[in-house]
């Protein structure tokens, strides 16, 4: 039994898993920096333990400190969040060892997932289809790799993220020149020079699949697409995926149970897949080990606290979610307010939020960590809140959307609700169904 | 049951249907820890939270006015954040005492939200003093140096 839960996190995730702690009658104790000690998490938590300086390295990205401050507090359970050590299998081992629970999967599950050639093989592995393409050790065996692959196609980065390291290759010709500079900019960017070839899918969806397991079996709560990103980084995700034919649908999210029960899931986790929009074939990407940023959205349209299940398994439950019991209502989108200035290049834009109001009303939801006076510090990420509206239908959550980002207001710093609403109106977005060029096409009018 | 649970988004929704059907444009709801105020918005509502021991806030009036009084160019911060001195830990330093930088020299980067900014003179001249100390926050329009006109 889960009584004493250390969250090992901040912002509004922090305040999420605290709300979920505090209904399940837990003790929510939060670790903060000295940057987070007067934060929204902070002043709704049942204790609060300083980890350690407002720099990341020193608090939140600190292994030592953070199991110190989780033992020193008595905590018997961490949960880690997203980001920060959330898919950390070291920190996870540590949690373990120093005696408590990790609100996570089995380690093996994360180094599973370690890089994308590793999710790539597993996915070969548990018979999932992945993007045509392969492993390239060096130069040779690359350009070997790119005839089989054929072009257009993709140099990745085996420890990228971010679209760093990621070049597109049109022609033969270009091949050499590209390999150099993938390997040169993956190495400085994660100390790996490894990279790897995929075939470029030209018009690509985002979608991804919420699962859970408990070790034996795994069930899924539906899709979510994430297409609209700007530079790799999500701006709003929706469940389900709008307008993908019923039966891919269904393969969709069979080959993600499929999946996670290869792997002998324990947890939350999310399957990514690459859904070609002309088709709707569709390719394995990976696998994240934790909850996410957009995990609302399914919650929206399922009914189930994610957080919840997380906390259950994670205490040695077994599923009491069985998938013919997951019913799916309706249409949800969530939209992240960033605290960035959309029009100068989406400037960092931390300070305090003098004026905090957020929507309020039916089939909306807030989660955020900013308040009137709201502090947004300079050294960490910079989403300030979500907005999760939820509809009958896609048409009507898309109405929701436009009339709740109508009434927003935050003053005192720059965010990207403007931008949110510009979208909102989009009639491509109110269409549905875009593919991950979208943002780009809309920023460039 | 005491008010320390927070209110769910469903909570909320209630009290906005509530307030909707009345002639009511506002509802504080005060609570162990915080203030919940839901306030009608044109045809919709918003909601905000805040902490009432609060001090009203203040504008941070940048420090840095009796720096930028002397006389002499200065090179200030675009953003508030981690001031830093070189591209990377053991790398050299952008500039030192001494050198000398165009407008468009890169002496610095500020690291804001896990983005980093390069920071350029915008004058020319001899950089005379680092003002700014290498990992260390800086706010907004901070000097970061002192250069002297060439």
């Amino acid at each position: 039994m889960i009584r004493r839960l250390f969250i090992a996190n901040r912002g509004e995730i922090a305040w999420r898993i605290l709300r979920t702690a505090k209904r399940l009658g837990m003790t929510a104790i939060l670790g903060v920096s000295e940057a987070d000690v007067e934060s929204f998490a902070a002043r709704m938590a049942d204790e609060v333990v300083l980890v350690g300086g407002a720099p990341s390295a020193e608090s939140y990205l600190n292994i030592e400190k953070v199991v110190a401050a989780a033992k020193g507090a008595g905590a018997d359970a961490v949960h880690p969040g997203y980001g920060f050590l959330s898919e950390n299998a070291a920190f996870g081992r540590a949690v373990r060892e120093a005696g408590m629970i990790f609100v996570g999967p089995e380690i093996a599950s994360l180094e599973a997932m370690g890089d994308k050639l590793m999710a790539r093989k597993a996915g070969i592995a548990a018979g999932l289809p992945v993007v045509p393409g392969g492993e390239a050790a060096d130069k040779e065996s690359a350009r070997a790799q790119a005839e089989v692959t054929g072009y257009p196609l993709l140099i990745k980065a085996v420890s990228g993220g971010g679209g760093r390291g990621m070049k597109r290759v049109d022609a033969p010709a270009q091949l050499d020149s590209q390999i150099d500079m993938a390997m040169a900019e993956a190495l400085a960017a994660f100390g790996d020079s490894r990279i790897y070839v995929e075939r470029f899918i030209g018009r690509g969806r985002h979608v991804e699949v919420q699962v859970l397991g408990d070790g034996e079996t795994a069930i899924h709560l539906g899709t979510r697409d994430c297409s609209i990103q700007r530079r790799f980084q999500k701006l709003v995700e929706e469940a389900p995926a709008f307008g993908i034919p019923a039966a891919r649908h269904g393969a969709i999210t069979s080959a993600a149970v499929k999946f996670a029960e290869h792997l002998n899931y324990r947890g939350a986790g999310t399957v990514e897949f690459l859904v070609d929009a002309t088709d709707f074939s569709f390719y394995f990407l990976e696998m994240n080990a934790r909850i996410q940023v957009e995990h609302p959205v399914t919650e929206a349209i399922t009914g189930v606290d994610l957080i919840e299940q997380q906390l259950l398994v994670a205490d040695g439950q077994k599923l009491t979610l069985e998938q013919g019991f997951v019913e799916f209502d309706g249409h949800a989108i969530e939209v992240r307010i960033n605290a960035e200035d959309f029009e100068k290049d989406f400037r960092p834009s931390p300070g305090r939020a003098v004026v905090a109001r957020w929507p309020a009303g039916p089939g909306i939801r807030v989660d955020t960590h900013i308040a009137a006076g709201g502090a947004v510090p300079p050294y960490y990420d910079s989403l300030i809140g979500k907005v999760i509206v939820h509809g009958r239908d896609r048409a009507e959550a898309v109405k929701k959307l436009a009339a709740a980002l109508e009434t927003l207001r935050i003053e005192g710093i720059a965010t990207t609700a403007l931008l949110h609403r510009k979208i909102a109106a989009d009639a491509r977005f109110v269409a549905g169904g875009v593919d991950t060029k979208f943002f780009e096409a809309f920023a460039h009018g | 049951m005491s008010f320390d649970l927070p209110l769910t988004a469903e909570d909320v929704a209630e009290i906005v249907a509530i307030l909707d059907k009345t002639p009511y444009d506002r509802l504080d709801l005060r609570t162990s820890r915080f203030t919940l105020k839901i306030l009608r918005s044109g045809e919709g509502f918003t909601q905000e939270i805040s902490f009432a021991e609060d001090a009203p806030a203040v504008a941070v009036a940048a420090p840095e006015s009796e720096v930028a009084a002397e006389m002499g160019l200065v090179i200030r911060s675009p953003l508030p954040g981690t001031f830093y001195r070189a591209p990377q830990p053991g790398a050299a330093a952008f500039v030192e005492v001494g050198s000398a930088v165009e407008p468009d020299t890169v002496v610095a980067i500020v690291e804001t939200m896990k983005l980093m900014t390069s920071v350029m003179a915008g004058c020319s001249g001899i950089v005379e003093e680092i003002v700014a100390e290498n990992a260390k926050m800086v706010t907004a329009d901070a000097v970061l140096m002192r250069v002297k006109p060439a």
